[in-house]
């Protein structure tokens, strides 16, 4: 979507069709079908599935912020101490069983073999 | 009669009676259907649309359930073409975290592979730092651009030059040579940024706006990168519903990529690795916003039908039924929106 009217395009696009983003669920139904090609039920469904809840309240921000926080994978309104940027996607791609490219390269630089080790 | 508000492709202001609306849906279906050999829509479709046009609320929403996953070209240009002077991490930082973005896209000012390749020792220290404080998913994004490899531009003879003097081979051979210049900086840039930056995915946007031989360089890069990552996520966006025959004779696994439409494009797509799939239908400025939706609604659907991977249809400035229009209206942008969505079961936008 383009032009540079982040309200008129951006933010509407959200509002009317998106999931959105880190308020809900959008960013983990959003990795399934970029790294896994995976179609919007079936990514609504494997993450519903992790998460346990049903596919509907992926995009419901109340539901979707208190389980958010009770995982630790981020949310819109951080506090001190939790996670956050990429402690938040090393959380997730152990949730979703999922690759995520920048957490194994994390792990690479850090000289951590498997994430899995640490628990 | 009842007068209902809508516009033509450019944005500007109409009045129609439902009738004349109807008229136009129908219109435009049939227009996308007899084009690309697809079904036009259903009488139930074209109801759906009426009824869309006929509320009067200023701004309608897809039903719950039915969100789906968002994903952006040139999103870091989009807050600095509006001139406020915030970094691309900052952006990021605003999409992710104040505009509901379910994807990120780090880019260069100068959207296309050609040019990021200059700046990439650049790129990548800035996607190594977006990576640790985003969340959403990130793709690097740019354009296939084939414009840029030939004269003035680039070290290839114009073939734009050479068809008016009747050298058809000559102009064949020179589009040849860009698409192997292009397929190199698209798998370059696309390599660094995933492989030592840790994006991850990366995003070919308006893909074949200089027709076949553009298409083919992109579809051919998308499968080195695919080979070469097999996890990598790899989106397709293209510009235009029809893919101009510039070259005329190239192909891609057999199949002559000049007239393919979106329904046929995405099976190319797919096949090279691509994980998301993004039609373009453009607007015609000179037809009305019902016209234009129902005709976009035709191809997107028939793409969308088709498809084993996500579908994200453009729904931009003058693409996908928004009008081309720097202010996009809420109406307008809105329906087309929500019935982009519903009616083609888009996965994403």
């Amino acid at each position: 979507m383009g032009v540079g009217d982040p309200l008129g395009m951006h933010a509407a696009h959200a509002v009317i069709s998106g999931m959105g983003g880190i308020r809900t669920a959008g960013d983990l139904v959003a990795r399934l079908q970029l790294n896994r090609g995976m179609r919007i039920e079936a990514a609504k469904n494997y993450v519903a599935d992790k998460l346990g809840v049903s596919a509907a309240d992926l995009a419901d921000t109340v539901l979707m912020n208190e389980i958010r926080e009770d995982l630790d994978i981020g949310r819109v309104n951080e506090t001190p101490a939790v996670a956050k940027g990429i402690d938040a996607k090393f959380r997730i791609a152990e949730l979703l069983d999922l690759e995520i490219n920048c957490v194994n390269m994390f792990k690479d630089r850090v000289g951590i073999s498997s994430y899995k080790s640490f628990n | 009669m009842e007068k209902i508000v809508t516009r033509m492709g450019d944005g500007s202001r109409i009045e129609m009676s439902a009738a004349e609306i109807q008229q136009e849906l129908e219109a435009g279906a049939v227009d996308a259907a007899e084009r690309a050999g697809v079904p036009p829509l259903t009488d139930d479709e074209i109801k759906y649309l009426l009824d869309l046009y006929r509320c009067k609320d200023r701004v309608v929403g897809v039903e719950q359930g039915k969100e789906c996953c968002l994903t952006y070209d040139n999103m870091t240009s989009k807050i600095e073409r509006a001139h406020i002077p915030v970094s691309k991490i900052q952006q990021l930082l605003l999409f992710e975290r104040a505009l509901g973005a379910d994807t990120l896209e780090l880019t260069h000012i100068d959207y296309s592979f050609k040019q990021c390749k200059h700046v990439v020792q650049y790129e990548k220290p800035n996607m190594e730092q977006a990576v640790l404080q985003t969340i959403a998913p990130i793709f690097y994004g740019s354009m296939p651009n084939l414009g840029l490899y030939s004269v003035p531009d680039g070290p290839v003879v114009n073939p734009a030059d050479l068809l008016p003097m009747g050298k058809i081979d000559e102009a064949q051979q020179a589009y040849e040579q860009m698409a192997e210049y292009a397929i190199k900086d698209m798998v370059y840039v696309g390599s660094e940024l995933y492989e030592k930056a840790g994006a991850d995915g990366i995003n070919f946007d308006t893909t074949a706006a200089s027709g076949d031989a553009e298409f083919y360089a992109a579809l051919k890069a998308v499968e080195i990168l695919h080979d070469k990552y097999p996890a990598m996520g790899i989106e397709m966006g293209m510009s235009g519903e029809f893919i101009l025959g510039m070259h005329a004779e190239i192909e891609y696994d057999g199949v002559r990529l000049a007239g393919l439409y979106p329904h046929d494009q995405l099976k190319l797509a797919q096949k090279a690795g691509v994980t998301i799939f993004g039609p373009a239908i453009n607007i015609a400025t000179n037809e009305s916003l019902p016209w234009n939706l129902a005709r976009s609604i035709v191809f997107t659907k028939a793409c969308s039908e088709a498809s084993e991977i996500p579908v994200h249809a453009n729904l931009g400035m003058g693409v996908g039924g928004v009008p081309l229009t720097l202010t996009p209206p809420l109406d307008a942008l809105s329906r087309a929106s929500k019935a982009h969505v519903e009616l083609c079961r888009l996965d994403g936008l």
